[in-house]
């Protein structure tokens, strides 16, 4: 088949080899491809001329895909017309991607069944705003929510400044009493120009910027970036630096499990778990620090390597704690999940069916929650992960309780993981920052596992080699929905659990 | 019920003595850098052309640790001969200027205006703003309240409403989308307020700065009394610049 090019995770391709279809075929091709069961991994407007041709008919699409069973990637593109049949209107997978077209590049989706604005972003063409909007003004909050009238329905607002030390958007809740009918989440409130000034700053900046898209995802979308620019820049990676790198993120991923654990767990006033694993959290975050010499692990993936070696003292040390904390770990998970009254809170809360989990396409352990057993580090692997053993999970149930449990194991696998990695010997070479010049006309998808699911990166540099579009994805632009879909039909007072148990990324959704 | 008293006892005291007693972080950690003004002019060239936060000003020879994300850059290009970055978390200024940084810090403690101690010494309620950052700040700042390092024991606390607040405490650039949000609930804490600009984000715009979509500096918005410096501010760097100016 000529309409789709199958690429490998990481691999640069030629831009020209990128089959360019009518957009009759285009939409036709994404349409059957997700009919299939196929999911969408990308779905972007650039512009070919980028700053000479603005706005003058240069526009063109990208939609990366991945098939039902997940072991192939592929690409294909088309012209952008200034309006188009929607398809979001056939399968919702193509929602959120849509209104983003539009915001971004002012592209219309006809008859789009849900045509809002996704972060009050003013179009990078210079045509009218498709949704009215008038940037000159104060937009933020300016938004038509959904609404249900009748007799004791009422509406719930919250944000965007929250209560808690947390992330700005807003929350409308359509309620009945105490029951929700409806949940819209309006988030924006965090745009910061990130795709934009990833194509336009000096390549220094670049993983800096990376490692902000959302900090505590600072590995995972730092490493999407590495791999995408080593990918054009043709650098090598040595085993050592791999090492190091999916430990990090594993180390990412237990970190935030465990915080999230605990909250969930605060969240049903069941507190010593909370306390304990609040704790329990900085230490992980505190073996990131002996790593990297940060929390966070910022500054230290960079494209060609890892800045810091992992040495014996470093490996000693990890080891050390990880012995001391893993039966910790254990027994306070223990007193969550056998505590009858939290059990009681999470089974059956928050339920999203694994039919509208596949429509809206969600990943990660939400995902994976429902029954779509998708995970990146064993579908698409990179680093190590080639000959690294996956995690399966039993239980689906799409509730608060199956995304709880989830975590549980993927933290305990993690564990596994990182104990393995440890116990390898390769040294990671010492690093020095290289001048690094990209292959001109091409493209390079990376995809991996971050904590909360597929983070990906797209960049396509234009004949010069510079960076014509950076385009990021995060597990959150897909999950939010799924998090509305949690709450139908729910009391209200389930929220902050529905909400912990998916914990999703402002900052990665805003950009 | 059995196991709920048997995690009790594995999981013990834990709450740090700081700040009796200091806390040593791994040497990795990079705090406040120290600064050779005597380095060859040359390396201190090139480790600001390199810099990504543009943070270095080679003709004085002093990092802007408002913009600086600490990433160790100039140490490594320097090999520890222009900046060196220690396990000092102390690094909270009151004055924007203070934080171009030539090798020392003013005393935090000195510089707090007597009456923000004689106002907020025993009892400081804050009203977090996350305005537009990456959330590491924020996450940072929240496990102040974790046992470990149980910000409440000093009489400190982040409150849910701007009517109970002393003030605010911003985090992020201040997203354009954010911009008056910030300043409706600034204007809902009543008089007299303070406000903490914390990170690098809040200080000078971090990692986003030239944005077209962001602010960039609270303080082009509303005056700030207090910064924390860090990308993201460890949480004792938070922990020490509040203690010293306010207690």
């Amino acid at each position: 088949m000529d309409k789709l090019l199958y690429i490998h995770n990481g691999e640069r391709v030629h831009r020209s080899a990128i089959p360019h279809l009518s957009f009759h075929e285009f939409r036709s091709e994404l349409l059957d491809f997700t009919e299939a069961g196929g999911q969408i991994v990308q779905f972007f407007a650039y512009d070919e001329n980028n700053k000479e041709n603005q706005g003058k008919g240069s526009l063109k699409l990208l939609a990366v895909l991945r098939n039902e069973s997940n072991d192939k990637l592929c690409v294909t593109g088309c012209d952008a017309p200034d309006s188009f049949d929607s398809l979001t209107a056939v399968t919702e997978k193509f929602h959120m991607f849509e209104r983003e077209l539009g915001e971004q590049y002012g592209l219309k989706a006809e008859s789009h069944p849900w045509w809002k604005m996704v972060r009050y972003q003013q179009n990078c063409t210079g045509k009218p705003d498709v949704f009215g909007n008038n940037y000159s003004e104060n937009i933020p909050g300016n938004y038509p929510y959904f609404a249900v009238e009748g007799e004791g329905v009422h509406e719930v607002a919250v944000g965007p400044v929250h209560a808690g030390i947390i992330e700005p958007g807003h929350f409308r809740f359509q309620c009945f009493g105490e029951r929700v009918f409806h949940l819209e989440i309006q988030l924006g409130y965090q745009h910061r120009g990130v795709e934009h000034l990833l194509q336009t700053v000096p390549m220094k900046r670049l993983p800096i910027i990376g490692e902000t898209i959302s900090g505590d995802t600072s590995i995972g979308h730092g490493l999407c970036m590495a791999q995408g620019i080593e990918s054009l820049a043709d650098l090598e990676v040595d085993e050592g630096s791999k090492v190091v790198r999916t430990l990090a993120l594993e180390l990412e991923r237990i970190a935030n499990h465990i915080g999230d654990l605990g909250a969930l767990s605060l969240d049903v006033a069941f507190s010593p778990p909370a306390a304990y694993f609040g704790r329990i959290r900085g230490e992980y975050l505190n073996l990131s620090q002996i790593l990297g010499g940060n929390r966070f692990g910022r500054g230290l993936i960079r494209p060609g390597g890892v800045t810091k070696v992992m040495g014996e003292e470093q490996r000693q040390l990890i080891q050390e704690k990880m012995t001391e904390l893993t039966p910790e770990v254990e027994h306070v998970n223990d007193l969550i999940f056998s505590t009858p009254s939290v059990r009681g809170r999470f089974d059956h809360t928050g339920t999203v069916s694994r039919e509208n989990a596949e429509k809206i396409g969600l990943v990660g352990y939400a995902g994976r929650a429902c029954g779509l057993p998708y995970d990146a580090r064993v579908k698409f692997p990179t680093e190590c992960y080639g000959d690294l053993p996956g995690n399966s999970n039993n239980k689906t149930d799409g509730d608060v309780a199956s995304r709880a449990e989830v975590r549980r194991e993927e933290i305990m696998h993690s564990i596994h993981l990182v104990n393995t990695l440890l116990a390898r010997s390769e040294e990671a070479n010492s690093y020095t920052p290289q001048k690094t010049e990209l292959a001109p006309d091409s493209f390079v998808v990376t995809v991996n596992e971050a904590w909360r699911g597929e983070a990906s990166h797209c960049i396509l540099t234009d004949a010069q080699g510079k960076i014509l579009r950076y385009k990021v994805k995060d597990p959150s632009f897909h999950n939010w929905t799924g998090l509305a879909l949690s709450l139908r039909e729910q009391g209200i007072s389930d929220f902050p659990l529905c909400n912990k148990s998916f914990n999703l990324s402002y900052c990665g959704f805003d950009l | 019920m059995l196991k709920v008293i048997k995690n009790r006892f594995e999981q013990g005291h834990r709450t740090t003595k700081y700040p009796e007693e200091k806390i040593n972080l791994y040497k990795r950690f990079r705090g406040l850098p120290t600064v050779d003004p005597d380095c060859d002019p040359a390396v201190v060239q090139q480790c600001a052309e390199a810099c990504p936060q543009e943070a270095i000003d080679s003709a004085s020879c002093r990092i802007d640790l408002g913009k600086c994300v600490f990433c160790g850059l100039c140490e490594t290009l320097s090999e520890g001969k222009f900046a060196c970055f220690s396990q000092n978390i102390e690094m909270g200024t009151a004055a924007r200027d203070d934080l171009l940084f030539s090798g020392s810090l003013p005393e935090l403690a000195e510089h707090s205006k007597t009456h923000f101690k004689k106002l907020f010494g025993r009892s400081l309620q804050l009203r977090q703003i996350s305005a537009g950052g990456c959330n590491a700040c924020e996450a940072d700042t929240n496990v102040l309240n974790t046992p470990f390092f149980d910000l409440s024991r000093f009489g400190i606390q982040f409150v849910a409403s701007p009517r109970h607040a002393d003030g605010i405490h911003v985090t992020g650039p201040v997203s354009k989308n954010m911009r008056q949000a910030v300043l409706t609930t600034w204007e809902a804490v009543p008089d007299p307020k303070v406000v903490i600009a914390s990170g690098a984000c809040a200080i000078s715009g971090g990692p986003f700065y030239g944005s077209d979509d962001i602010v960039g500096d609270l303080n082009s918005l509303i005056p700030v009394d207090l910064y924390i410096p860090g990308c993201p501010p460890h949480p004792l760097t938070t922990l020490h610049a509040l203690l010293s100016f306010f207690k």
